[in-house]
């Protein structure tokens, strides 16, 4: 049986097993919960101290100048800014009615028995590594890209002015195509959830009422979802800015703001990614102050979306958020 | 034996009526609906057999038995709500007037607009306020008009006695009316489409005595606007506010089963069946 | 007395021929535009899906052909060179995750476990931390690593594992608390009422009754850790060496990844695709054993 508790520590009962006295426990825990927030601080402290070079040398303009030229001393960051949100927009203008609409399948239109199984294999998918996601877009969907893809879109919509120089594969397109492919699955989990969750009495209201099942869908299915949808979206986009290597693997890596989506680009993950190494100095500051400012837009996104998602009461998708 | 006729809607008091009264039928208006050899079954488990009877306008016919027996399993058969699941087989006859509603050229949707519902338990749209709940109804079978649908929404909400406590917040969300409320609402809701025939399950079952005895009223009132079958587990309920019961009763065979129909006067008092008898004065629940 | 039916006043009659009027008038067009709407939802279920299965598709029929026993068991070879094999990242994987695990489990618990016993607003605190540490872009996480241990000690395997283990800190600590909650507080109390301490109750009640749902979050934080790069990009350098020591630079399976495959030569694209394979298999294999024992877990709940 366990032993009558003391203030006294030392062995007690049978055996020789050692056990924390009640205040010593306490304590103990409390110290590493103080010592995991002390990471996350010096974590914060570290990365701004070491970005405070690049602003009292350069000021804050480099973060909206768009020339990148380190051998110069120029470096402006506005080119991998500008890459970073056009490949996260393309991800998620994509992701979203796509995710929303395979949401609604799954948990509507699709037989019952199957249901589970596909669910699960979409919401494993959220677990391959980025960079297997990269080498699959640069070998595999580049060339169907250059060859296919990208000819056909620039006769069809050239008009807009927005496919204009040569095809090549890689580019701002391909990088947002392999991110939406990446963001998909969340979007699409988190969604089926709260779209399951409506309650059938409101659903049959409806359909009490003579609505079609769009009708049902829209006017009261997905309303009641809202916020949980939001969510979604917000986990997906916070992922998205995120992404690092599956998005530098395929975007061919040019530090000029680019005029088309089938140009060449970069983001500020994938300029770190790229230049971290060799960098030193000034340059090297500048580098983390990018990164400092990925990690402002970044957190933000993922609070808002954390605090969406709880308070709308859905089961989480905790473990497998936003890399 | 000669005692006045007390009707009251305190739960427990006997009807005692006159001997003479007894034999009045209420007066035969026309078959609104009419159920033949109605059965429900459920991947192969019946549910509910053999239900055959005319539902006459202008009156509000009960089905009663103890629970199980399957009355909101056929209640549901009458607006087709079992098209959603899959394993479910309707078969007998249910008209309309002369429509069949389970013919393959019977649309669902614009019958469901003929035959409204009121569920259980209260079931507002959280979403949208008082007055888009009151008409979504008539917007989900594509009236547009503003003119139609204001009318349309006060004459429900004066109907379901509610128009006085909400014509000022018509904007407000429904979830800031009461239980009682909001089932009033989810009434006015399904008035506001005019159907000829209302299908109303144990409407009362999830609200307080104050609320159920408006809504018993409220019954009362409708009956001439629209035809009512309602569900009801309470006897006392049923004898309140119905012209006409069917009681149902779960067979052997775990399948529910029409056992008498009539009038409620003469069923709660003289019913043919001995098993009726049983469960009007309370042998069973 | 005999009840007079009233026939029904006028207006509702002609607001019911309205309605119905309007009902049968728009029929078919609501009935299309669901159709349609329905359509378009399965089509965007295809295309969701279609992606995904090919992706699996691709890295099993380029994957396979690589692996063979020179796969497993060669370091790489310099460029030009037949390829070797992948044993050195394969080595430098597992030495990195071992050490992450091993810090970040035992941490995670404890954190994990004193948020479930406390309520506090530093408690609350902690988790709003954990919250949004998950949230971090792991690249930022390899510039931590870099500044707190790569300039003062050099690129290295430590430095790589550190980088995992703060990814991986969050996601355990919040998977522990989950886990210790779910310990119903009957048996906490009467343990207690018996007169344990409670680092005894928590050492022979709580964790064992918790301990699946702390391998199911540990599994899914591995998991989540073997596919991280940017982090070891920032920190472990890569070494086409055979390492063992985590105190040098170390070669690990997503670094070896991200090169090869914009490499000129075929051969190490082929290592590439068959790392990514083996990636893949493993994640995958931990996410979906994490899941059955999630649910043979609610089973036993039962």
């Amino acid at each position: 049986m366990t032993s009558v508790g003391t203030a006294l520590p030392g062995p007690r009962g049978r055996g020789r097993r050692f056990s924390l006295p009640d205040n010593g426990y306490r304590a103990g825990l409390y110290a590493v919960a103080l010592l995991v927030a002390a990471l996350a601080v010096w974590f914060l402290v570290a990365i701004v101290i070491q970005a405070v070079p690049a602003f009292s040398t350069l000021g804050f303009s480099w973060i909206v100048s768009k020339t990148w030229n380190p051998a110069h001393g120029q470096f402006g960051i506005l080119p991998f800014i500008l890459g970073t949100l056009e490949t996260t927009a393309i991800a998620v203008v994509l992701a979203v009615p796509i995710g929303l609409g395979t949401a609604v399948a799954l948990a509507f239109l699709v037989p019952a028995r199957i249901r589970p199984a596909l669910s699960t294999t979409v919401e494993l998918l959220a677990a391959v590594p980025s960079v297997v996601y990269g080498l699959w877009g640069l070998i595999v969907l580049a060339p169907v890209f250059h060859n296919t893809v990208e000819p056909f879109l620039t006769t069809a919509f050239g008009w807009t002015g927005l496919f204009g120089g040569p095809s090549r594969g890689v580019g701002l397109l391909l990088a947002g195509v392999i991110l939406f492919v990446m963001i998909v699955p969340t979007m699409v989990a988190v969604s089926r959830d709260v779209i399951a969750v409506v309650p059938t009495e409101q659903v049959e209201g409806a359909v009490a009422l003579g609505a079609t099942r769009w009708q049902v869908l829209r006017k009261v299915v997905l309303p009641g979802a809202r916020t949980g949808i939001l969510g979604a979206f917000t986990l997906a986009t916070g992922r998205a800015l995120g992404e690092t290597v599956a998005v530098a693997m395929v975007i061919g890596n040019s530090p000029y703001i680019a005029h088309s989506l089938k140009a060449p680009a970069a983001t500020v993950p994938s300029l770190i990614v790229n230049n971290f190494g060799e960098s030193t100095g000034t340059e090297l500051s500048v580098l983390i102050g990018a990164g400092l400012v990925l990690l402002v837009i970044g957190v933000l996104v993922n609070s808002a979306a954390r605090w969406l998602v709880w308070s709308t009461g859905t089961r989480s998708a905790g473990l497998e958020l936003g890399r | 034996m000669t005692e006045a006729i007390s009707h009251t809607s305190r739960t427990e008091d006997v009807v005692t009526v006159r001997a003479e009264e007894v034999l009045v039928e209420p007066p035969m208006g026309d078959v609104v609906m009419t159920l033949r050899d109605v059965a429900v079954s459920f991947g192969g488990r019946m549910a509910v057999r053999g239900v055959s009877f005319d539902v006459r306008a202008g009156e509000v016919t009960a089905l009663i038995g103890p629970s199980g027996s399957g009355k909101t399993t056929l209640l549901r058969a009458l607006n087709r709500m079992h098209d959603a699941v899959r394993t479910a087989s309707v078969s007998g006859t249910v008209r309309l007037g002369d429509l069949d509603v389970y013919a393959p050229t019977t649309d669902a949707t614009l019958l469901r607009s003929r035959v409204g519902m009121v569920f259980q338990r209260p079931n507002p749209f959280p979403t949208m306020s008082i007055y888009d709940n009151a008409v979504a109804g008539l917007r989900f079978n594509g009236v547009r008009k503003r003119a139609l649908l204001d009318e349309a929404a006060e004459s429900a909400l004066i109907g379901a006695a509610l128009w006085d406590s909400v014509k000022d917040r018509l904007k407000a969300h429904a979830s800031t009316l009461s239980g009682g409320e909001q089932q009033r609402l989810c009434i006015a809701r399904a008035l506001a489409v005019e159907p000829e025939v209302l299908l109303m399950d144990e409407p009362t079952s999830a609200l307080d005595p104050i609320a159920t005895k408006r809504i018993e009223e409220l019954v009362g009132e409708l009956k001439e606007r629209v035809t009512i079958v309602i569900v009801t587990h309470n006897m006392q309920q049923a004898m309140r506010v119905s012209d006409r019961c069917a009681f149902l009763l779960m067979g052997e065979d775990k399948a529910g089963e029409l056992i008498e129909f009539g009038p409620t006067a003469r069923l709660f008092s003289e019913p043919s069946d001995p098993r009726t008898l049983d469960y009007v004065n309370g042998r069973f629940g | 007395m005999t009840v007079v039916l009233e026939p029904p006043a006028d207006p509702t009659l002609e607001r019911r021929a309205a309605i119905q009027a309007a009902a049968a008038s728009s029929l078919r067009r609501r009935k299309v535009s669901s159709s349609v709407a329905l359509g378009v939802c399965w089509l965007f279920l295809a295309i969701a899906v279609v992606p995904l299965v090919a992706v699996v598709y691709y890295v099993l029929a380029k994957g396979l052909p690589a692996w063979s026993t020179d796969f497993f068991t060669q370091p790489t070879k310099p460029e030009g060179v037949a390829a070797g094999g992948v044993w050195n990242a394969i080595v430098g994987t597992m030495v990195i995750t071992a050490i992450a695990v091993a810090v970040t489990v035992p941490v995670g618990l404890l954190c994990g476990l004193y948020l479930a016993e406390s309520d506090s607003g530093v408690a609350a605190t902690l988790r709003f931390t954990a919250d949004v540490m998950t949230g971090i872009p792991s690249i930022t996480v390899g510039i931590f690593g870099y500044i707190a241990i790569v300039r003062n000690f050099g690129y290295s395997g430590y430095a790589g594992a550190f980088a995992i283990g703060f990814i991986m800190l969050p996601v355990i600590t919040r998977a522990g608390e989950t886990a210790f909650r779910g310990v119903p507080h009957s048996l906490n109390e009467a343990a207690m009422a018996l007169g344990a301490r409670k680092a005894t109750v928590a050492r022979r009640i709580v964790l064992p009754t918790a301990l699946p749902g702390v391998i199911t979050g540990v599994l899914l934080a591995v998991a989540r850790g073997l596919g991280e790069t940017a982090p070891l990009l920032l920190t472990i350098f890569g070494n086409q060496f055979l390492q063992w020591s985590p105190s040098k630079p170390m070669e690990a399976l997503p670094i070896l990844i991200y090169n090869d495959s914009s490499q000129p030569y075929a051969d190490q694209v082929q290592l590439a695709w068959g790392a990514a394979l083996l990636l893949m298999v493993v994640v995958l294999v931990l996410s979906i054993g994490s899941r059955l024992l999630a649910a043979h877990l609610q089973k036993e709940r039962r």
